[in-house]
């Protein structure tokens, strides 16, 4: 290291290795260095870019495998972006066109009553939709197909400026059995592109996210696509089998391995500071 | 008209249907009043119930409980405690002259002091809606909180942090990692706390005794918290884990306070409980309290109120159990609530102004989500004025990035800017550690020495030594 330099590093920056926290960044003085000066501020950026961007429903629509006949394109009652963040009532609800579309649907469709609606919502990441959901679905297609029991898809629906709850509205009117949200996720600064996905068994405006079942951080380098569409069918069968989602259906798909981990951590002291390791 | 609230501005007369209504179209604009529908409807409205407000009498607050007596424990809380004669002083004036008041030479720190049980949070939340941000900050600067436990902190002249080692995981490493760079970067004196990923009895636990061993095994005048409920504290406590501070997020109102799973007398035992263990050396603050603008309406707990009205409640809660530490987290909740920069910066200093006016030791967790209309720049100038304000501590996470809650707060470096940018000091014990443990030097401020502090370099080659051995040799922190 070049000691006339202005920086000053710090000999624990090593220890990054073990977590994702931004510990050993060095000085200048007593603030950041520029560079991580700049990377802050470019996770901040594409984060918040995250949340700006509009979600491109052509080009979605163009990468989603076939689903259930032609999708719906739909959106909430908060007219744009600005409105959406202020008001999140708003973002629970349907616009008056959107809803007319699917009473229109349901009266076209009058012996419908489909086991599933997948309901694609923009959320707080639009990237996150727009880089996962294809796959995501391609994935949960291979699975259903090859499922026990016969999946009876309702149309795919994309929503603009919605909100988790939205679904239960949409569902609804499809006379769904169970809707499955696939939205993106309020981002993280080292995290921006998370889908989060949510489960609701005989949705209908009022059900509260407690009678939901949730699966987070769905993303290359958080949980795989893969991964979640065996989590999700799991929870698809169960709450089809038990005939609920919520706090009453518990996702055991890898009840050992997360016990492990959260013993392992903390049981074998790992803790460098104390002089076990 | 039923309207108890009237203003005649020229030839139109303004009409507010009750004390609470009137409250709320006096404060400055928000996102989350305007979501429930409790904001003034234009910005001339707003002016006029500032007016009204400013020519109500003190003593009003005493006669008109925003929320009914019958119904909520804060409020016979507030109304229980209220001290007549500490009250008596201020009791024959008017909102207006309170703030006038508040800004002379009369209000020095002693009479400041002797006042704050004759306040209540409402004439608290009042009179600073008829205040500039300049007007928060002055006299926010001139009540005096001091607190203790293991050191000592709200001291003039005096900065601190809590250190906020938190992990997506819960990872003994991990967070030892993150312990270590904050310690090198002199935060920690508040408190070194954790919000643990789940709230699973066991493993906040193991946290405690984390933290304690740490604490014990380098003798840091500080002390340890694990942010989990009320209950699993109880239930640590009982089970023989080494608590220092209980910890608990609390609201302005009954119902608000039923939705985090809490009352009044559940907040006593834990702090009986806390109490009985005797773990302070200089002190026996054992509470540790976050709040925050916009939890009353998210639990749809408000009973009408504008959320900063609600807020200020919360800090009569906080009040009759003498906490070691209180903190709002302004800019946690999200833009439903305050939707940029400058809502965030106008709540943060009000939370601040009212905690300390009560007599709290008000801290302040500086921080953005991002999907709000806010930066490391607003951070910076909300930072940099409650500083000046003499708010008594922010948060120090690793580089601003919170991993685990998923926001932005103050990084460590943030703590080294205002102690630099203003002179300020860590708590006195904790200083002289840094001294001993040469992690500060005795120039300047916020002098840090260059290298790794002696006492910790076994530490460091215990673990990097453990990594080659596993063969992970290749140089790490080459950033994300």
């Amino acid at each position: 290291m070049n000691d006339n330099s202005p920086v000053i590093e710090n000999p624990w920056q090593r220890l990054r290795r073990h977590t994702s926290a931004r510990i050993g960044l060095g000085r200048a003085g007593i603030s950041l260095p520029t560079s991580r000066l700049l990377e802050f501020q470019l996770a901040h950026a594409r984060a918040r870019d995250a949340v700006h961007l509009p979600l491109d429903v052509p080009a979605l629509l163009a990468a989603l495998p076939p689903w259930g006949g032609d999708a719906l394109r739909l959106q909430s009652r908060a007219g744009d972006r600005t409105t959406y963040l202020q008001r999140p009532d708003w973002g629970r609800q349907l616009a008056d066109p959107s809803r007319q579309r699917l009473q229109q649907w349901a009266e076209d469709n009058r012996h419908s009553q489909p086991d599933l609606a997948v309901v694609v919502v923009d959320g707080l990441s639009s990237r996150a939709v727009q880089n996962h959901t294809a796959n995501l679905l391609r994935a949960l297609q291979g699975v259903l197909s090859r499922a026990r029991e016969s999946w009876c898809l309702a149309p795919l629906c994309v929503v603009e400026q919605g909100r988790v709850a939205l679904g239960d509205e949409i569902g609804a009117l499809l006379r769904a059995n169970a809707v499955l949200i696939c939205i993106g996720e309020r981002p993280g600064l080292s995290s921006p592109d998370s889908l989060g996905l949510y489960l609701t068994w005989q949705p209908r405006r009022g059900r509260t996210d407690a009678e939901r079942n949730c699966i987070s951080n769905v993303r290359p380098e958080g949980l795989s696509c893969r991964d979640a569409v065996t989590r999700l069918l799991y929870l698809l069968q169960e709450s089809r089998r038990q005939r609920l989602t919520g706090v009453g259906l518990k996702d055991r798909t890898d009840d050992g391995g997360k016990t492990l981990t959260a013993a392992g951590t903390a049981e074998t002291g790992s803790n460098f500071l104390l002089g076990r390791e | 008209m039923s309207a108890k609230y009237r203003y005649t501005l020229g030839d139109r007369t303004y009409r507010f249907k009750d004390l609470a209504t009137l409250m709320a179209r006096a404060t400055p604009a928000r996102s989350g009043d305007r979501l429930a529908g409790v904001m003034a409807e234009t910005a001339e409205q707003r002016v006029v119930a500032q007016m009204a407000l400013a020519e109500l009498p003190l003593r009003q607050f005493l006669q008109e409980p925003l929320v009914p007596y019958e119904e909520d424990e804060v409020t016979r809380l507030i109304l229980d405690s209220h001290d007549r004669e500490a009250f008596a002083p201020i009791a024959h004036l008017t909102l207006g002259d309170f703030r006038n008041w508040l800004l002379s030479s009369s209000a020095t720190p002693a009479a400041l002091t002797a006042l704050r049980s004759g306040l209540t949070p409402e004439m608290v939340a009042a009179v600073s809606k008829l205040m500039r941000n300049q007007d928060l900050i002055l006299v926010a600067q001139k009540c005096r909180v001091t607190t203790a436990f293991r050191n000592t902190i709200g001291l003039p002249g005096r900065f601190s942090t809590r250190l906020q080692p938190n992990h997506p995981t819960d990872d003994a490493t991990g967070i030892a990692a993150s312990i270590l760079d904050g310690l090198m970067y002199a935060n920690g004196d508040a408190v070194i706390g954790i919000n643990p990923a789940t709230d699973n009895l066991a493993q906040c636990k193991r946290l405690l005794q984390l933290l304690d061993e740490v604490i014990q095994h380098y003798q840091i005048p500080t002390q340890a918290c694990v942010l989990t409920h009320v209950t699993t504290a109880l239930e640590a406590m009982a089970q023989g884990a080494p608590l220092d501070l209980v910890f608990q997020s609390i609201g302005g109102t009954e119902a608000t306070n039923r939705s985090f799973g809490v009352d009044l007398g559940l907040l006593a035992e834990a702090r009986d409980a806390a109490l009985q263990l005797k773990r302070g050396t200089l002190g026996n603050n054992v509470m540790y309290f976050e709040t925050g603008q916009g939890s009353a309406l998210s639990a749809n707990a408000h009973h009408g109120l504008d959320q900063q009205t609600c807020e200020a409640r919360a800090y009569a809660v906080a009040r009759h159990f003498q906490p070691l530490l209180v903190n709002s987290v302004v800019g946690f909740i999200g833009p439903e609530y305050l939707f940029d920069g400058r809502e965030i910066i106008r709540a943060g200093l009000e939370d601040h102004f009212c905690g300390k006016l009560l007599g709290l030791p008000m801290g302040v967790d500086v921080c953005y989500t991002n999907h709000a209309e806010a930066d490391q720049n607003d951070m910076d100038n909300l930072l940099t004025l409650l500083a000046v304000a003499g708010c008594t501590y922010i948060m120090g996470v690793p580089g601003a990035d919170d991993i685990m809650l998923n926001y932005q707060t103050t990084s460590f470096h943030d703590a080294l800017y205002v102690r630099e940018a203003l002179g300020l000091k860590p708590a006195p014990e904790f200083e002289q550690w840094l001294l001993r443990m040469q992690i500060m030097d005795e120039q300047g401020s916020a002098g840090l020495h260059r290298g790794l502090a002696p006492g910790f370099a076994p530490a460091l080659a215990r673990v990097l030594d453990a990594d080659s051995d596993v063969g992970e040799s290749h140089p790490g922190g080459s950033g994300k």
